[in-house]
């Protein structure tokens, strides 16, 4: 294998572990209003992702240095082609970034039901946003031969760029909602498993009626054939055991199913673009690869040492932090940080 | 006004801001997980109060600096392509490795420290916050290796029209980095210290309940401080003389010097015409520029124009002056604020050696808005080190006019500036009423309860 393919499967792993933390993040932001019904149910929903919001987020910040170093062409065409969906998610990430941390530092009513729509809109804005992005990867966008990009914001709100974007927004949102079956007692827990058990249909049909709509939209069908082989059937298998676990109370195990939905969904993403990193719809010839768009060999030898080291160093911690935090979220208030 | 023009707003804009937050947090994560050692290690409650009065502070500026710096990681794709393609290799590597080997580990780990008081052995947590510190000054020190290599590019070769990485340690070990890392670290030490000398200085003139609290925060501010801004201005000083030898024209700029002079006096105060390059009014002490640039008295620092004339003949014609008086006072905003800050932090640490806290009320009042002082010299100093290399974004290899994103319409930027800059004076304005408030509150005792929020919001 390859260096270039190495670092595509790396940037594709980053993802992975984006879509799969921020996921139920995102999913925790939006359900917080519904939730939280007054201010000490809204902490507890908080004070489950409070350890962990900016561990996750840094994943993002990881792929986008990686793209970047690894993908010049790539960080270049897709945030400046991007631009003003681009300017909207970043609006919505600082908004969230600091309300999390500023919510619970005053005790107006006023001022933390203003930061609870920050922390709502925050996390639905990009939840929404980066399944547009990723559905308009594959479908093609207005590429031309000097790697630029042609169209504006109006191009990326296809039909399809727009139910890739519902189907991430809501399995997301169902991913989070099982995360919060795992954190919270009571009362909440009970309005967290309704939610839950409310929003897989919707969740799945839409990933269903994505991927199915992706036949007709994309060249995934011509790549991958008519038995699209184990990854997006699992995917499929995994978040249909999800209603049937969640009804029998197996919680932990429903969480497992989103992740892995999540995560496989993501694989086959990129196993559809691969060996392209952006699809040109104009001419296939203009589409970015992992060849055209990369930096030299050199500066990828590099990289894929230092990732080799620190990736699994990352991922020990990060792990641990989640092990520090595994018990459900006290129900006393002076347990509360955020 | 062109797409230029507002990208490089738009980039001054929300890197000044973000730079606005970054050296309180490297200075004072050290400064927290200082005196939470002494806790440890003494376990006085004292010191578990001053912990989490500085650590409360610490976190609000914290969420605003994660915040603003998403905005980075994305802009030179988003603003700056052209500038990313060519660049990619050398710049992206440093930012990809400061978000694995830095970013990781202070947002984890701050994350630990914030939830793990009652949960984790005390042992732990202490390590958390010193995590914490090393984290963020790691990621100091890789986003200035990036920045490094646009002041001074080492290690590459251009090929394919791109500037291509030949040499990682080269570029790690950029003797640019090597003078301005250490300056930057001691900027954030200062910084930490103005902020603990000024708001301790304010309770002290209160005189309110915490007194004996913030007399022994005010103590280890000035220590802390005394340290931070001698090493600062030492290694200004060093770097000044560095940059003399790779960027000739940013020294001329700074000094506002039109003409090679040998010795070089340095001018403490000129009003200058740009168009015509010559001094209108000018006060100069015969000599001092040489000084600061060889360490002896003599030595030729060379004048804009002959080094215009030099930078035509080596890159081809074109304006090679940067803003001349953008560049000169800029950098007496610097230096000025650090003189001042010099004689600050002497003055304290002088008083309170012996435990003397009976400080004039002015003289309280005076330490309290010196906390503005490292502001100053934070901003003033990017403005200078980024605006006096102009035209260049990545010296002698790259102008800025060529670095901007060309297929972004110019109105987008302006859509884009618009919004972060509203979003930024929000934030700004709640940063400032959350620290004030805890500022207020002081170390020991309540700062609200929850109660009538509960019943209002479950009205609601
Ligand atoms: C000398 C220090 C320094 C400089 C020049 C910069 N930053 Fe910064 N940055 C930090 C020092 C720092 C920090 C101290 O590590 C921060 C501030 C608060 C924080 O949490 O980390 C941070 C936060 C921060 C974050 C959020 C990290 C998180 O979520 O934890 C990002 C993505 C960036 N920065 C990116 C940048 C980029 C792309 C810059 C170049 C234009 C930049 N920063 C300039
Ligand atoms: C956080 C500290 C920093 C501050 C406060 C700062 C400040 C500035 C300012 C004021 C300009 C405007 C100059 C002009 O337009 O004439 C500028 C330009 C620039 N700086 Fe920095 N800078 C910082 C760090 C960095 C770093 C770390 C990098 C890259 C690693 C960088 C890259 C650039 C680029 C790409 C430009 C060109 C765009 C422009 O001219 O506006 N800066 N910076
Ligand atoms: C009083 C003596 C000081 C001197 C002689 C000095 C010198 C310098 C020089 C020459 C540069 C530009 C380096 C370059 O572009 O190559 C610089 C940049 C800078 N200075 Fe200072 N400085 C002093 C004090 C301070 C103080 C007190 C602070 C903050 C507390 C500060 C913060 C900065 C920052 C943030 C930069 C930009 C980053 C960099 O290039 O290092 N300086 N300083």
């Amino acid at each position: 294998m390859d260096l270039n393919t190495i670092w595509f499967i790396l940037i594709a792993v980053l993802f992975i572990g984006f879509f799969f933390l921020e996921g139920f993040d995102y999913g925790v932001g939006i359900l917080l209003p519904f939730i939280g019904k007054d201010d000490t149910s809204r902490r507890k929903v908080i004070n489950a992702i409070g350890p962990h919001w900016d561990g996750n987020e840094v994943w993002l910040l990881t792929a986008g240095g990686a793209i970047f170093a690894a993908f010049p062409h790539w960080y270049a065409t897709m945030f400046s082609g991007f631009y003003l969906a681009l300017v909207i998610m970043l609006l919505a990430l600082i908004g969230r970034g600091v309300a999390f941390e500023y919510r619970s530092k005053h005790t107006t009513a006023k001022w933390r039901n203003g930061w609870d729509w920050v922390i709502f809109i925050g996390s639905f804005v990009p939840a929404l946003l980066w399944g547009v992005a990723i559905a308009n990867l594959i479908r093609g966008v207005p590429i031309d031969e000097n790697m630029n990009y042609t169209g504006n914001f109006f191009t990326l709100l296809n039909p399809y760029g727009l139910l890739g974007g519902l189907a991430s927004l809501t399995v997301f949102t169902l991913h989070g909602a099982i995360f919060l079956t795992l954190k919270l007692t009571g009362k909440e827990l009970e309005i967290a498993r309704a939610y839950a058990r409310k929003l897989w249909p919707v969740a799945t049909i839409l990933l269903f009626a994505f991927v199915i709509y992706g036949y007709f939209e994309t060249d995934m069908f011509s790549k991958l054939g008519v038995d699209p082989g184990a990854v997006p059937v699992i995917a499929a298998l995994a978040i249909l055991s999800v209603e049937w676990l969640l009804k029998s109370k197996k919680e932990g195990w429903a969480f497992v199913m989103t992740g892995l939905t999540i995560a496989l969904s993501t694989i086959t993403v990129f196993m559809g673009l691969y060996p392209r990193v952006m699809v040109s719809s104009l001419n296939p010839d203009w589409s970015l690869t992992i060849y055209n768009a990369s930096s030299s060999p050199y500066t990828l030898k590099v990289m894929s040492f230092v990732a080799l080291i620190f990736v699994p160093l990352v991922l020990l911690y990060q792990a641990w932090s989640y092990w520090v935090f595994r018990k459900r979220i006290s129900e006393k208030k002076e347990d509360l940080e955020y | 006004m062109d797409a230029v023009t507002i990208a490089r707003w738009q980039f001054a804009i929300v890197t000044v801001y973000h730079f606005f937050f970054v050296p309180l947090t490297l200075g004072l994560s050290i400064f927290v997980a200082i005196i939470q050692t002494f806790y440890y290690k003494t376990g006085d409650e004292k010191y578990k109060k001053m912990t989490k009065f500085w650590g409360k502070l610490f976190l609000i500026n914290f969420a605003i600096g994660v915040a603003t710096g998403i905005v980075q990681e994305f802009q030179f794709g988003m603003n700056w392509s052209e500038y990313s393609r060519f660049m990619g290799d050398i710049f992206g590597a440093p930012l990809a490795i400061e978000a694995l080997l830095a970013f990781f580990m202070e947002s984890t780990f701050l994350g630990l420290w914030i939830f793990g008081w009652e949960k984790l052995p005390k042992k732990i947590h202490l390590a958390s916050i010193w995590l914490v510190a090393i984290g963020s000054n790691l990621s100091a020190f890789w986003i200035l290796v990036a920045n490094s290599f646009m002041q001074q590019p080492v290690g590459y070769a251009i090929r394919n029209g791109r500037a291509e990485m030949t040499d990682f340690f080269a570029i790690v070990t950029n003797g640019h980095v090597l003078v301005q890392f250490p300056h930057v670290f001691f900027a954030g030490v200062s910084t930490a210290a103005f902020f603990v000398i000024g708001i301790s200085a304010w309770h002290m003139m209160k005189k309110g309940k915490d007194l004996k609290l913030f007399q022994s925060s005010f103590k280890m501010g000035a220590v802390y401080g005394l340290v931070g801004v001698i090493l600062v201005t030492l290694e200004g000083h060093a770097q000044a003389q560095y940059m003399t030898k790779i960027q000739p024209m940013k020294m001329a700029a700074a000094e506002a010097l039109w003409d090679s002079e040998n010795p070089a006096s340095f001018s403490l105060f000129t009003i200058g015409d740009e168009k015509n390059r010559e001094d209108v009014f000018a006060i100069k002490i015969p000599a001092l520029l040489s000084f600061l640039s060889y360490n002896k008295f003599e030595g030729e620092v060379k004048g804009i124009n002959d080094l215009q004339r030099e930078y035509e003949k080596r890159y081809g014609p074109g304006d090679y002056v940067p803003p001349v008086a953008v560049s000169y006072w800029t950098f007496r905003g610097m230096v000025g604020a650090g003189t001042l800050m010099v004689l600050l932090a002497l003055y304290a640490f002088w008083k309170v050696r012996k435990d003397d806290f009976n400080f004039h009320p002015t003289m309280l009042k005076i330490f309290f808005w010196s906390l503005f002082l490292p502001y100053i010299a934070n901003s003033t100093g990017w403005i200078f080190t980024e605006m006096a290399r102009q035209p260049w974004i990545v010296f002698g290899l790259m102008k800025t006019k060529d670095a901007v994103s060309n297929t972004v319409p110019a109105g987008n930027v302006l859509f884009s500036l618009i919004t972060y800059a509203i979003l930024y004076a929000i934030l700004m304005v709640a940063t400032v009423f959350l620290w004030k408030k805890y500022i207020k509150a002081g170390m020991t005792g309540e700062t609200g309860t929850d109660e009538n929020v509960e019943t209002i919001i479950s009205q609601a």
